[in-house]
């Protein structure tokens, strides 16, 4: 067991994989001799070598559907997105021929690519740099989406991630890049597709994932002074989702939010509502409700802090939970 | 990487400003110093693939008329590149192709029955493609491309002989991913064929409004790609310069970029109606050009073909389309239940409940 960053145990993570499976390729811009815009591939060039780890021109559709490509051939390609915005170029290739192929060819065809993409805000990037785009992909049947909240996850979803025959849309959370935490490597790993309880409660549940994990804890801590014992559930894999442990969570607390960092309208946090809705209906005692970005484009770094849910808004919307028969103006 | 360290080629980036030909239109030959008249037993077998090509193709279209197909994308007309770019092939390449490659796809080898999967609706594609090593057909533009050049690449890193052909149209020129692979496999000097089937027309969208280059093969030169000009129409010119590019490639050049010129004959598809946007004298002055007829003159002057060979191709096509036609006759066989099947490795627990929900219906 060691003290490391999410970006550390991420590095770890490719390096492992790297060392375990010949087939394991990573590239993508800048992330050779540089080592990634965020240092998540750095020194893995020099290590395993510039036919194994190699910079691409500089084109996103290109990196995934050559990724595509090589899978074919019989390759497991981990590309990096530079950014959440700059992956746009390749939806068509993502979610046309990534999450396609395998049904299209009646399971002949596998394309184990991962496609790395540090996404959400926070760290008072401009424009393109911030995007929450999980909605996108986890619309998208035959992709996985996953995202990692702690140092832990970030090794270990990523290695299951590279294990796995379907394709990948890991999405790590920037902002947390930095945040540490104990990472033990080759440890029995939870599963790929599980939810876990972070932090027990008994009042009401908050589910989140990726950069808001951290946050929820925060908050619950924070809660302690209401009077409410919250339970933070972290999904870790979006897609496919882990209805088992939220819905044992919810019927346990009777109450849920969802926090996410992108837009409400349409977003993530609309399915986890409906889907526990649909199977905890008699076990709630109010709606349940979400605390998102507004439904704005993504605001200059100085106005981010308020477009982000942080502690006090996720207080707020506790708050709101039909404690008592009158605090329903929502 | 490692293939960067070889020496320059010597090929030129440009094309000829007339494109490379063997056979003249009436099928005289042709002395072409840049290209060598394949040897006499390629020659038959070109024309004998694509006499039986040419049946398949009018086969499925009458099966369209038919109801059996849902839809079937001709490429009429397209013999030369079909079976010229096919035959040129090794074993160990892959072939990446679009809906309209149909004949491509049997001349390769792949059942007619298989082939037509797709454009018969019972699912998205019908065949093994690691078996043929033929990709699915490609229905969205150009980004084929990029599959056969990442798979061109890995097998250079895995040190493995495979050259990757992949077929676009005109029109997929002027999509992104054309231009992405061809950067790609430039830098990466890998060992892919871009053949471009220049047929006139993107649906109903001329020449004139795709492109203003003096010609799509110039497009090879703003990123390093060695690049032909070839007449379409002529399949034993076809051969070859795929034929030269596949060698190319496997020894280490790199990609070539090569646009066919040839024709649609027929309509974009059975629900296209070509007559509102190109001329009857357009498409007559094509037919004359037209690529069995040219390899057919050659090979009976040439004394190599003689009525008794004529028969029997056109007795072997005959009876390609009837099997066609049987295959095609049957009722598809759908299983609902295969909706779930393949989306992931193993099916998500929201599959399986949805699964249920579905055999519950039909129960």
């Amino acid at each position: 067991m060691s003290t490391m960053s999410m970006s550390g145990a991420l590095n770890l993570a490719l390096a492992d994989a790297l060392d375990a499976d010949e087939r394991v390729l990573v590239f993508g811009e800048d992330v050779g001799p540089l080592g990634g815009v965020f240092r998540v591939t750095d020194g893995l060039a020099a290590r395993f070598g510039d036919r194994r780890v190699f910079d691409t021109p500089l084109a996103e559709s290109g990196i995934v559907g050559t990724a595509i490509g090589m899978a074919v051939n019989g390759m497991r390609p981990v590309v990096e997105m530079q950014f959440d915005a700059f992956a746009y170029p390749a939806f068509e290739q993502i979610t046309s021929h990534l999450a396609k192929m395998r049904n299209r060819t009646r399971g002949t065809v596998e394309v184990p690519v991962v496609i790395r993409i540090p996404y959400g805000g926070g760290i008072g990037g401009v424009e393109h740099h911030c995007d929450s785009s999980e909605a996108y992909y986890t619309h998208t049947s035959g992709l996985r989406v996953v995202t990692p909240g702690t140092p832990q996850d970030g090794y270990d979803l990523l290695r299951d991630a590279i294990d796995s025959p379907d394709p990948v849309i890991f999405l790590e959370p920037k902002r947390r890049y930095w945040s540490k935490g104990e990472v033990v490597a080759g440890r029995p790993r939870t599963g790929f597709d599980r939810a876990l309880v972070r932090r027990p409660g008994n009042d009401v549940t908050l589910i989140a994932y990726g950069p808001m994990v951290a946050t929820a804890l925060e908050t619950a801590e924070a809660a302690k002074e209401e009077g409410w014992d919250v339970e933070v559930v972290d999904l870790r894999s979006l897609s496919p989702f882990d209805d088992e442990t939220v819905c044992e969570s919810v019927r346990r607390t009777g109450r849920a939010v969802v926090v996410h960092e992108a837009a409400g309208f349409g977003g993530y946090g609309a399915e986890v509502v409906a889907r526990v809705t649909e199977r905890c209906f008699h076990h709630l005692h109010a709606p349940v409700l979400r605390v998102t970005g507004f439904d704005v484009p993504y605001p200059p770094p100085k106005l981010e802090e308020h477009f982000l849910p942080g502690v006090d808004r996720i207080l707020d919307t506790i708050g709101r939970l039909q404690w008592d028969d009158e605090v329903c103006g929502a | 990487m490692a293939r960067t360290s070889l020496p320059a080629r010597e090929r030129s980036l440009l094309p000829t400003d007339a494109p490379l030909s063997l056979l003249t239109k009436t099928g005289q030959p042709v002395v072409d110093p840049e290209l060598t008249m394949p040897d006499d037993d390629v020659l038959l077998e070109l024309h004998r693939r694509m006499v039986v090509g040419r049946r398949f193709d009018t086969q499925a279209t009458a099966l369209t008329r038919q109801g059996r197909l849902a839809v079937y994308p001709s490429s009429r007309g397209q013999e030369a590149c079909e079976v010229g770019s096919v035959l040129a092939l090794r074993e160990q390449d892959w072939l990446f192709p679009t809906y309209r490659d149909s004949v491509a796809l049997v001349t390769r080898g792949v059942p007619a029955g298989e082939t037509l999967t797709l454009l018969q609706g019972g699912w998205h594609s019908g065949y093994d493609p690691h078996e043929h090593r033929v990709a699915p057909q490609c229905t969205p533009l150009a980004t084929n491309t990029l599959h056969a050049v990442g798979l061109a690449h890995a097998a250079t890193l895995k040190g493995e002989d495979t050259v990757a052909l992949v077929l676009l149209g005109d029109g997929a020129t002027s999509e992104g991913d054309t231009h992405e692979a061809l950067n790609f496999a430039a830098v990466w000097r890998a060992p892919v064929v871009f053949l471009v089937q220049n047929n006139g027309y993107a649906i109903s969208v001329p020449m004139s409004k795709q492109n203003i280059a003096p010609s799509l093969a110039h497009k090879g030169i703003g990123y390093g790609v060695p690049s032909v000009l070839v007449d379409g129409n002529d399949p034993a010119a076809l051969y070859a310069v795929v034929r030269d590019a596949v060698r190319a490639a496997a020894e280490g050049g790199g990609p070539t970029l090569v646009e066919a010129l040839t024709y649609r004959v027929e309509a974009h598809t059975n629900a296209d109606d070509a007559t509102r946007y190109r001329d009857a004298d357009e498409v007559a002055a094509w037919l004359d050009r037209d690529p069995v007829d040219r390899i057919e003159a050659y090979l009976t002057a040439r004394g190599l073909l003689d009525d008794a060979r004529r028969a029997s191709v056109a007795a072997e096509a005959e009876a390609f389309a009837a099997g066609v036609r049987e295959v095609m006759n049957a009722d598809v066989e759908v299983d609902p239940a295969e909706l779930f099947e393949h989306v992931y490795a193993e099916p998500t627990r929201q599959l399986r409940e949805q699964a249920a929900l579905l055999a519950g219906e039909l129960a």
